[in-house]
């Protein structure tokens, strides 16, 4: 008994104190957005009294003064977001593959360097390099140049979750097509694809939110008259942060918390389908 | 960085197509993001033009701008121009500080999440990452209003009776240092997190068993055992913190400039200055390569 009276002194798991840090961490984090949503229900056109209960900047965000920008800037950015998040899935899914299952090659190092390059680059840096090199080669500013960069910068995004999901399949699936005649388009299209898409999946959905999300380089490349989203606001909230923008922020937040809440939920059913797989 | 690629399964099916696999991608992240990076190297040699833009003639004018202050008209005597050089050493600083406030609050949790049991452990990561998900500029423009002179948060703590007079935050280096925590946080309590929960608590077990106290163990075992994860948590959020542009924008002033703000001002409107945004940048970038080469060399270490 004696012997266990000092392993017993203490859980050495806990911490006193992290409990509360975590606490802290969470309430950091949340406060600054539940503040937002809860002010922009405020009937009141002061941001700092509260005037009581109403929908009228809700209202304001689609009939209001500004509803056509705004529409037009919403527009822009999920048009974008999706070509971009589209394309540069496409771009991944092919490297993925000729990266994880082309063998050993010359220059493959290089080649991951070059795919990372715009998660490594800050992301000012890559808006000036952006700029500089669509006004030397003469391409006027707008939703074109804001289309490119996008892919662009969401290729390491997409290819990330792709290559980590394929690592994970064994390629006697792939063999055992080819094996039963199938050409390599089929193997991918029918063997391969099925299995690796909650990989694609989660990719686009990444690619899309980080889309969605620019505003640096967009905000550089983007010329004059075509706004998204983030530039619009931005532009908004440098005049004072109004009711009709935390209406707006609010939407935005919630919209983005569906997205992840239900690549959280991809990702549970496609662990359970993954466990059940083992098992057979 | 395990997913890059180094499969243990190779099969021979897609290996005589890899060029024409890689090449789409080659192409687009080559032209369109390693040529305009090449682009900026050239333009930072080059003279400005004065109404934003260049003049295609060789000119070190840009790197000096940066370090010597040579009068109005440039002719005086050369001195030291500490303007610039001030903004990158704050730079630094700021993104230092904000670095070691995420450990601070980012260990503790990240540690408290992994020895959660698993059935609940997925769902704290969820709460640490979704406010992530949300628009960086939605959150920083959150920030700004809770901490505002007449914010939220000034008025609840008057209202407690906890302050007599408004805290003025918003427009300090305080403030950016929040935008900036409140920005990265989870890149550093995600990577500490992988570390922990590889931990082998049994170590823990053992320190106990020879008598070492709670932090001796926290101090000596764990900190030393999950240390990669600690650095790649730090790394995360250095570097972006470095260059950012939003946080000391929206929630700073004139006495917390950063690089960031330094470089878009040279970009914008007429009074820009092309080459000397473009060497701003070349040293920014600089800056980031050499932290990631230091990264590279002590993983390298790690794994000798």
């Amino acid at each position: 008994m004696d012997r266990y009276a000092y392993s017993k002194r203490f859980d050495v798991k806990r911490y006193p104190g992290f409990l509360l840090i975590t606490m802290v961490c969470l309430l950091i984090l949340y406060a600054p957005l539940l503040v937002v949503m809860v002010y922009s229900f405020n009937d009141s056109l002061s941001i700092t009294k509260w005037g009581g209960f109403s929908l009228r900047w809700y209202v304001d965000v689609f009939t209001g003064l500004e509803a056509e920008k705004y529409k037009r800037a919403a527009w822009n950015s999920l048009s974008i977001a999706l070509m971009a998040a589209t394309v540069s899935t496409a771009m991944a899914t092919a490297a993925a593959i000729g990266m994880v299952r082309g063998g050993q090659f010359k220059g493959k190092s290089l080649s991951f360097g070059l795919i990372s390059i715009p998660i490594m680059v800050p992301e000012i840096v890559t808006a000036v390099a952006m700029l500089i090199f669509f006004s030397t080669i003469g391409l006027t500013l707008g939703y074109g140049s804001i289309l490119i960069a996008h892919i662009v910068f969401c290729i390491p995004f997409a290819y990330l979750p792709i290559a980590a999901r394929l690592q994970g399949i064994e390629s006697s699936y792939e063999e055992a097509a080819q094996d039963l005649y199938a050409n390599r388009w089929k193997t991918f299209r029918f063997v391969l694809m099925p299995i690796l898409f909650p990989g694609m999946l989660s990719g686009f959905l990444l690619a899309f939110i980080i889309s969605l999300d620019d505003f640096i380089i967009t905000n550089f490349i983007k010329g004059a008259g075509v706004e998204t989203l983030p530039t619009a606001i931005f532009g908004a909230v440098k005049q004072g942060i109004k009711p009709n923008i935390m209406a707006l922020s609010t939407l935005m937040l919630l919209f983005s918390v569906l997205m992840v809440s239900l690549s959280y939920i991809i990702g549970r059913t496609d662990r359970s389908v993954d466990s059940k797989s083992n098992k057979d | 960085m395990a997913a890059f690629g180094s499969g243990s399964t190779v099969s021979r099916t897609f290996a005589p197509v890899r060029n024409w696999l890689l090449m789409p991608t080659w192409l687009t992240v080559g032209i369109f993001m390693l040529l305009p990076l090449l682009l900026i190297l050239v333009y930072s040699f080059l003279t400005k033009e004065f109404r934003g833009g260049v003049i295609w003639e060789f000119s070190l004018a840009a790197y000096d701008q940066f370090i010597f202050d040579r009068g109005l008209f440039g002719d005086a005597e050369p001195s030291i121009e500490w303007t610039y050089i001030n903004i990158f050493l704050r730079s630094l600083v700021q993104a230092t500080v904000a670095t070691l406030f995420c450990l601070l609050i980012g260990f503790p949790t990240a540690y408290f999440i992994a020895t959660r049991p698993p059935s609940t452990r997925s769902l704290w990561l969820f709460l640490i990452t979704v406010p992530y998900w949300v628009n960086l500029l939605i959150r920083t423009v959150s920030m700004k209003f809770l901490i505002r002179e007449s914010g939220p948060l000034n008025q609840a703590l008057l209202g407690l009776g906890i302050i007599d007079t408004p805290l003025e935050i918003i427009n300090t280096n305080l403030a950016v240092q929040l935008g900036l925590f409140y920005s990265y946080l989870p890149f550093m309590v995600l990577p500490i997190y992988a570390s922990v929960e590889r931990y082998n608590f049994s170590l823990s077990e053992a320190g106990a068993d020879l008598y070492a106290g709670k932090w001796t163990i926290l101090r000596r075992i764990i900190l030393p055992s999950i240390k990669p994860g600690i650095i790649a948590g730090c790394i995360l959020v250095f570097v972006p913190s470095l260059g950012a542009f939003l946080a000391p924008d929206l929630l700073g002033g004139a006495k917390t400039f950063m690089i960031g703000s330094l470089i878009e001002e040279q970009f914008k409107g007429n009074a820009g200055n092309w080459p000397f945004g473009s060497a701003a940048s070349m040293i920014l970038l600089s800056l980031v390569l050499f932290v990631l080469l230091f990264y590279a060399r002590s993983q390298a270490r790690e794994q000798l």
